[in-house]
């Protein structure tokens, strides 16, 4: 397990994605807020173009990273992301943007992706946070909103013995606190906009304040217009760029509770 | 625990479709209806296991006399979900579930089963009348707002194409069609149906040692509780080998998964969450 010490506040950011300009915009973003530490909660990979950018990006920054179910995938060569999508259809893009990053991401790269720790701890203002991709107890569980209930979080907290849980995979940024401060901040992906209709990206600083772990998620702006120009010069599926442009989810969407997918266009 | 299955109205249905793997029906009570107060106890019970979601199946739940009230109780606790044929959705109990839908504190999963996209394909197995029926239940869920989705058993060698259901939805007024494929049980019902399991069609011991093999199967993460006891998951509730006890606490053990279901479990990954 990564222990990465006491701060009094940090960025933590997950799925890249392959989006190397939001991750690029991102760091500047944090290191500009103070951010002591730097956390990527894993997923470099899918989606977006040049997978090689981002690796090299995650390798040259002062960042710390926790593998995601990308990384490891990619790491070692499987057939698949394992996302853990159930729909046909989203397996079928899904697929598409896993083959592309697995054929482009270099042996060197890979390698540091295999080798990346599942889970990590840090503190701050004293108190215990859980780095992790899916959950603590699965890298590709998703913690949405609509379907983690206040029990549930109770009993990861206690089973990490742990404040806060800090998880991404979902793509979508969330925060639910128990009445006496533990909980759970999902802090979403930098990727690709979460299904909102605009084409900002989210990450999460937490901060200690005076009653415990102060979470804000901070909305990014980056070069989307070139990212999509390069997507499209790599031949990836227009559905892909689309959700670059418009801010709306185009693809593995049966995944999404019915509570999040009303939120969205598609 | 990650799932509680409520057998809320046990094996009681209104209809009673050809390829039911526990053979309900408008008289078949070997299951009888849970009462509000056993489905709370067992939800609570469920919580403190650290249960994260909570489904409502039968028979079907909308027969429940007191349905409204076990779903604020369940909503207040964890995201639930509602196995429904919707022939009993009416406009009030439409409305009801499209507010819960919106602001109860967590997620609602209203999962209509239609096994046809024609009244031709769907009634031959699920009963005369019951296609038009359905189809008007999932009108007003989508009018109210509610984010269903479509259940579809793949019941022969060629599943039917999926652009066929979300045509349908579409023109029932649902913006964002949702389809779930789920294999069908060769049991109960299903097993005159079609066939019924060959002894030999269980899981092999080298199935069992994969990494993956704890959540893969439905009794791995979760516990089905009827009228009758707690059963590893929904499918085998007629089994009575397979009854772990008449309480969670005393169900909590490894599930012996040596039934020939266990395997299109695992074959299919069946899980009931979308």
């Amino acid at each position: 397990m990564l222990d990465l010490g006491s701060f009094d506040k940090v960025a933590l950011f997950g799925g890249v994605y392959n989006n190397w300009l939001a991750l690029e915009a991102t760091v500047a973003d944090a290191r500009r807020r103070g951010a002591q530490a730097v956390v990527f909660l894993g997923d470099a990979g899918g989606f977006g173009p040049h997978p090689n950018r981002s690796v090299e990006g995650l390798r040259s920054l002062p960042i710390h990273a926790i593998q995601g179910n990308y990384d490891d995938s990619v790491g070692q060569g499987l057939e698949d992301c394992q996302c853990g999508y159930t729909d046909p259809r989203d397996n079928h893009f899904a697929q598409i943007s896993y083959d592309y990053t697995l054929a482009n991401t270099s042996a060197e790269h890979r390698e540091w992706l295999r080798g990346l720790p599942v889970r990590g701890e840090l503190k701050v203002g004293g108190k215990r946070v859980r780095l992790c991709h899916g959950s603590p107890r699965r890298v590709n569980e998703f913690l949405w909103e609509s379907t983690t209930p206040a029990g549930f979080i109770d009993h990861l907290c206690r089973e990490e013995d742990v404040d806060l849980i800090a998880c991404t995979h979902t793509g979508i940024h969330w925060e639910r606190r128990l009445a006496d401060g533990r909980g759970v901040v999902n802090v979403g992906a930098i990727g690709r906009p979460p299904n909102d209709g605009k084409r900002t990206v989210w990450y999460s600083l937490l901060e200690a304040g005076p009653n415990g772990i102060e979470n804000r998620f901070v909305a990014v702006d980056y070069d989307w217009e070139r990212l999509a120009r390069e997507m499209t010069g790599e031949g990836l599926p227009p559905e892909f760029v689309e959700t670059i442009r418009t801010g709306w989810w185009t693809t593995c969407l049966e995944i999404l509770p019915g509570r999040e997918r009303a939120r969205g266009h598609h | 625990m990650d799932t509680l299955w409520l057998q809320v109205t046990g094996t009681l249905c209104n209809i009673a479709c050809k390829h039911c793997f526990i053979s309900c029906g408008p008289k078949v009570d070997r299951h009888k209806m849970l009462t509000r107060e056993a489905c709370v106890a067992a939800m609570d019970d469920a919580v403190a296991r650290g249960c994260r979601e909570i489904w409502f199946t039968g028979g079907e739940p909308f027969l429940h006399p007191e349905i409204l009230d076990v779903l604020d109780a369940a909503l207040a606790r964890a995201p639930v979900g509602i196995l429904t044929n919707g022939m009993l959705i009416d406009e009030d109990l439409a409305t009801a579930l499209g507010e819960r839908f919106r602001d109860a504190p967590y997620n609602l999963e209203v999962r209509v089963s239609l096994d046809g996209a024609t009244a031709e394909a769907n009634d031959r197995i699920r009963g005369k009348g019951v296609f038009e029926a359905t189809r008007e239940g999932i009108r007003r869920l989508a009018a109210a707002g509610v984010e269903l989705i479509v259940a579809i058993s793949v019941l022969d060698d060629n599943a039917p194409e999926r652009e066929e259901f979300v045509g349908l939805l579409r023109e029932l007024g649902v913006p964002r069609p949702r389809v779930k494929w789920i294999p069908v049980f060769r049991m109960g019902r299903e097993a005159g149906r079609q066939r019924a399991y060959e002894p030999w069609e269980v899981l092999a011991a080298e199935d069992l040692a994969a990494e993956d093999a704890a959540v893969r199967l439905m009794c791995g993460t979760g516990r089905t509780v009827t009228s009758e006891g707690v059963f590893p998951c929904p499918i085998l509730i007629n089994e009575p080998a397979y009854k772990l006890g008449s309480a969670l606490g005393e169900a909590m053990g490894a599930a012996p998964v040596d039934h020939p279901a266990c395997a299109t479990c695992w074959q299919e990954s069946f899980s009931c969450s979308t």
